[in-house]
């Protein structure tokens, strides 16, 4: 497995940034036949958010400017490069139109998953009319992508609740909002989703993107998908397949069975572990050395974006962590699940999250 | 037993209740109740305030962050903050996020809205031990 150094990806990044650590994951995807390889890179959660007309929150729209920065100069360029979801911070047009004015600056294809953040305004509608469908698929070097719109919730909590769009979308922009609903793919996407694959070989790698963790974390939340039993059903018969998500702001990295999660951080804001919530239970996977506790005095601290490498279809997800180590998450053959090439082994005693 | 001893039980007791209501009494129903009813106000109203677009200048609120009021520590309080130089209180540190990410104006110490702040993130965190000094 080829590791690339962060300095070999991103030529000429110091010079811009002063020798500035990276808000974005790149990821590799590699194959035995080394031409299959590749890497793209991962942008998540930049949270645009409107305060009055043209005037937007400084420190949110930095991390995305960063990330953009970054990302254009990574060298050998980047397949391509994914979204992650949560555009905005309401879902508003305005914040929407800020951030894909931001986003434009990437020289590379960029694919969209959608977030909630963008969508319990006006369901969607302004989002696909700018990105297109929130589901779709496509094949890239051998490997079949798919994406997903995972943030949707049961009908009668989205039709049924609320006096407007905007009283809808500030309660699920509320993270611990108790009057939020847990969020779900559903049975019409589910059925897409079934189809989709039935054309694909068992031996063909399948990468999923969605915006929550198609895993059960902790629902409070919403660190969740309702039917992800369901999908990774539907994932059970492939030799081997990745599922991208965003949503935690926070690195997370597992394996169930064939399927290995990895999840991006934001470059908005991080978020504190499930287990620092001292009244509930949560279930992050044992398999995870959390990231560092942000330091408050630094703002762009646990932020940042990363870049896969894809090898025989297993991924290699290094974090760029601007006050910290850089991070590498990569897929053991020896014990089959994704681990940290530095902490997993020797543990180093982690950080109480208190 | 005889009349004397009986009379001696009662007179004891006289004597007792007569100190009694001339020290503290058991708390009554109306004082927890009143204690309970201003408390729970004042972690409501911090709830408020810590979802409240309105308290910095950009619209950004506490939650967005700290949801459940996660990772602001009270127990750890008052401990030494390397970036201020000195052991500070939680107020400062509630300051130091309105001031920054809230791009805020500071509170003042005994401002309703800094206090409900603390009783709300601390209700948050009941009964997790105190580890004074500790990050
Ligand atoms: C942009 C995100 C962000 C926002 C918004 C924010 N904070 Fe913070 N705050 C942080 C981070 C990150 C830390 C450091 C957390 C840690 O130490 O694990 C922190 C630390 C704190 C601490 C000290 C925690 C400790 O362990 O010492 C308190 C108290 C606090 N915040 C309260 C607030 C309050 C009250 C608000 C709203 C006025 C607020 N924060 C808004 C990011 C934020
Ligand atoms: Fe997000
Ligand atoms: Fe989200």
């Amino acid at each position: 497995m080829k590791s690339f150094n962060r300095r070999d990806l991103l030529k000429g990044a110091g010079v811009m940034l002063a020798g500035a650590t990276l808000p974005v994951s790149l990821i590799e995807m590699a194959f035995a036949d080394s031409s299959r390889n590749f890497t793209f890179a991962y942008i998540s959660d930049s949270h645009i958010q409107q305060i009055k007309g043209n005037r937007f929150v400084r420190n949110w729209d930095r991390g995305l400017i960063r990330a953009v920065a970054e990302a254009n100069l990574m060298s050998p360029r980047p397949d391509f490069i994914f979204y992650g979801g949560d555009i905005a911070q309401l879902g508003k047009k305005a914040e929407i139109d800020h951030g894909l004015e931001i986003l434009s600056g990437l020289r590379d294809k960029v694919y969209y998953v959608m977030g909630e953040h963008d969508y319990y305004l006006d369901l969607g509608e302004y989002w696909r009319s700018q990105l297109g469908p929130d589901h779709y698929s496509f094949d890239h070097k051998g490997m079949h992508f798919v994406v997903l719109n995972s943030i949707l919730t049961y009908d009668d909590w989205t039709h049924n609740r609320w006096a407007s769009g905007e009283e809808r979308m500030g309660v699920m922009a509320g993270l611990d909002d108790h009057r939020g609903s847990p969020f779900m793919v559903g049975a019409k996407q589910r059925q897409w989703l079934q189809k989709d694959l039935a054309k694909v070989d068992i031996n063909t790698p399948v990468t999923i993107f969605s915006h929550s963790p198609l895993q059960k974390i902790f629902r409070n939340w919403n660190f969740w998908t309702e039917d992800a039993e369901q999908i990774q059903a539907l994932l059970k018969p492939f030799r081997k397949v990745n599922v991208f998500y965003g949503h935690v702001h926070q690195i997370q990295y597992n394996q169930i069975g064939n399927i290995s999660f990895h999840a991006a951080m934001a470059t908005a804001w991080p978020w504190p572990y499930p287990q620092s919530n001292a009244r509930a239970e949560s279930y992050l996977p044992k398999l995870t050395v959390p990231m560092n506790r942000a330091d408050p005095f630094f703002e762009r601290d646990a932020t940042g974006w990363q870049y896969i490498d894809i090898h025989s279809g297993n991924a290699t997800m290094h974090f760029s962590l601007p006050d910290n180590a850089p991070r590498t998450v990569a897929f053991n053959p020896a014990t089959g699940r994704p681990e940290d090439v530095t902490y997993q082994k020797h543990r180093i005693p982690p950080q109480f999250h208190y | 037993m005889g009349i004397k001893t009986v009379s001696m039980v009662v007179l004891a007791a006289a004597a007792l209740f007569a100190t009694t209501t001339l020290q503290a009494d058991e708390f009554t129903r109306a004082d927890l109740d009143l204690w309970q009813s201003q408390y729970q106000a004042a972690v409501k109203k911090g709830r408020q305030v810590f979802t409240d677009p309105g308290l910095g200048t950009n619209g950004v609120v506490c939650a967005q962050c700290h949801p459940n009021a996660a990772n602001t520590h009270p127990e750890t309080y008052p401990k030494f903050q390397k970036q201020l130089g000195k052991v500070a209180t939680m107020a400062e540190m509630i300051n130091f996020c309105i001031m920054n990410p809230l791009e805020g104006k500071p509170l003042a110490l005994d401002d309703p809205r800094m206090i409900a702040i603390q009783a709300y993130i601390t209700e948050e965190r009941r009964g997790v031990p105190l580890a004074p000094g500790k990050h």
